[in-house]
């Protein structure tokens, strides 16, 4: 069982790296934290690691910066989850208003319009890429016809009806919390039981 | 009022998303482009141009751009603490409080659930950028770049961002003399 020490330097360290060196957004950068968290300082060990990731992606929200403020907690308390939380995210996003800034300001000469223009259809193949990740997994996940089903049933109720998305998501969100369970009841074929849990 | 607007656009559109920031993506468009109007549909795809282009955690570079622009440093605090702070705090919590929901079938089929709902939303979304794309620069180069990124990104294994930096060097130096 690794000892949770470690200083505010080494945290910062830590995060730092992780959110400099971590491309792909949150999830592709959980690799990198493992590897400073368990590998590198010791903070903890790979089975608490791995606890605390399958909470963390029950919960809703950005995944790295989660990982990142529950390390930084568990080692300084709450200073060391809000100094996690900050190395992890303040170069990039400084990074991000700097360069978009520059990028707007020279937005009329030819040159960046042409490679702002040139990008886009770059960024309609990674959303594209992404919607198809997250159609294979609800493929998966929930099976060939039920993927289909409950996909048709968003693209309803989002694109056809226009229901705020806010909304669709809270109402799959409430139906998935007893999903699982009606689909155990529904395969061992009722027969008489109605409405009563075993 | 851009404040409470900020927070609120910025919670909303992360607390719903399950699977990490890019899940959020959709939710954060519509907040952004459809209900408040901070940024037009182009200049979302400039924002995720230049986000995926850098490092680190994606919705937290997305907050802080659009709060930034909105309400100078204060707005860049504000959005990113709503997209961060929410979910953080509640894994502490959660941690410190007990250990067993996460094997719990009702938390297995609300992420499960939850997928369908994105891959539309990002399917929309896709959509809708396509469509800015064919806009500004026409079907051809829009579709021919597009095959180039999907060959590089799926079979060419070259990294998001190498062709992320290489679609601007084609822009600057080759659509500069037809934009």
């Amino acid at each position: 069982m690794a000892e949770g020490t470690g200083t505010y330097k080494e945290l910062i360290l830590a995060m730092g790296r992780t959110g400099i060196l971590g491309y792909g957004g949150g999830p592709s950068i959980i690799p990198l934290i493992r590897y400073e968290a368990v590998t590198r300082y010791n903070w903890l060990d790979d089975e608490e690691f791995g606890e605390i990731l399958a909470l963390a992606n029950a919960l809703p929200g950005p995944i790295a910066t989660k990982m990142a403020a529950q390390l930084g907690y568990r080692l300084k308390g709450t200073a060391g989850a809000v100094v996690a939380v900050l190395a992890h995210i303040l170069p990039t996003s400084i990074a991000m208003v700097a360069l978009l800034g520059v990028l707007y300001a020279l937005r009329h000469s030819k040159y960046v319009a042409g490679m702002i223009a040139a990008v886009r259809p770059v960024i309609v193949v990674m959303l594209a890429l992404m919607a198809y990740e997250f159609a294979a997994k609800a493929w998966k996940g929930l099976g060939k016809a039920m993927g289909i089903g409950f996909g048709l049933l968003a693209f309803t109720l989002l694109s056809v009806i226009d229901i705020h998305p806010g909304i669709v998501v809270a109402v799959f969100l409430a139906y998935g919390a007893v999903h699982l369970k009606l689909v155990d009841r529904l395969k061992q074929r009722p027969g008489q039981g109605k409405g009563v849990s075993s | 009022m851009t404040w409470w607007e900020l927070f609120w656009g910025f919670f909303v559109a992360n607390v719903l998303g399950y699977g990490g920031g890019p899940s959020s993506i959709p939710l954060m468009q519509e907040e952004i482009v459809n209900h408040y109007g901070w940024l037009t549909n182009e200049q979302f795809s400039d924002v995720l141009a230049v986000g995926n282009a850098l490092p680190g955690p994606i919705a937290t570079k997305i907050a802080a751009f659009v709060g930034y622009q909105e309400a100078g440093w204060i707005g860049f605090v504000i959005a990113t603490l709503a997209t961060v702070a929410p979910s953080a705090v509640a894994l502490i919590l959660l941690l410190r409080i007990l250990n067993h929901y996460r094997q719990s079938s009702v938390v297995k089929g609300m992420t499960l659930l939850v997928q369908p709902v994105i891959a539309i939303m990002m399917a929309v979304l896709t959509w809708e950028m396509a469509g800015v794309s064919v806009g500004s620069i026409g079907i051809w180069q829009s579709l021919g770049i597009a095959a180039v990124a999907l060959w590089a990104m799926t079979k060419g294994w070259i990294h998001p961002a190498l062709v992320i930096v290489a679609a601007f060097a084609y822009g600057g130096l080759v659509l500069s003399h037809t934009v």
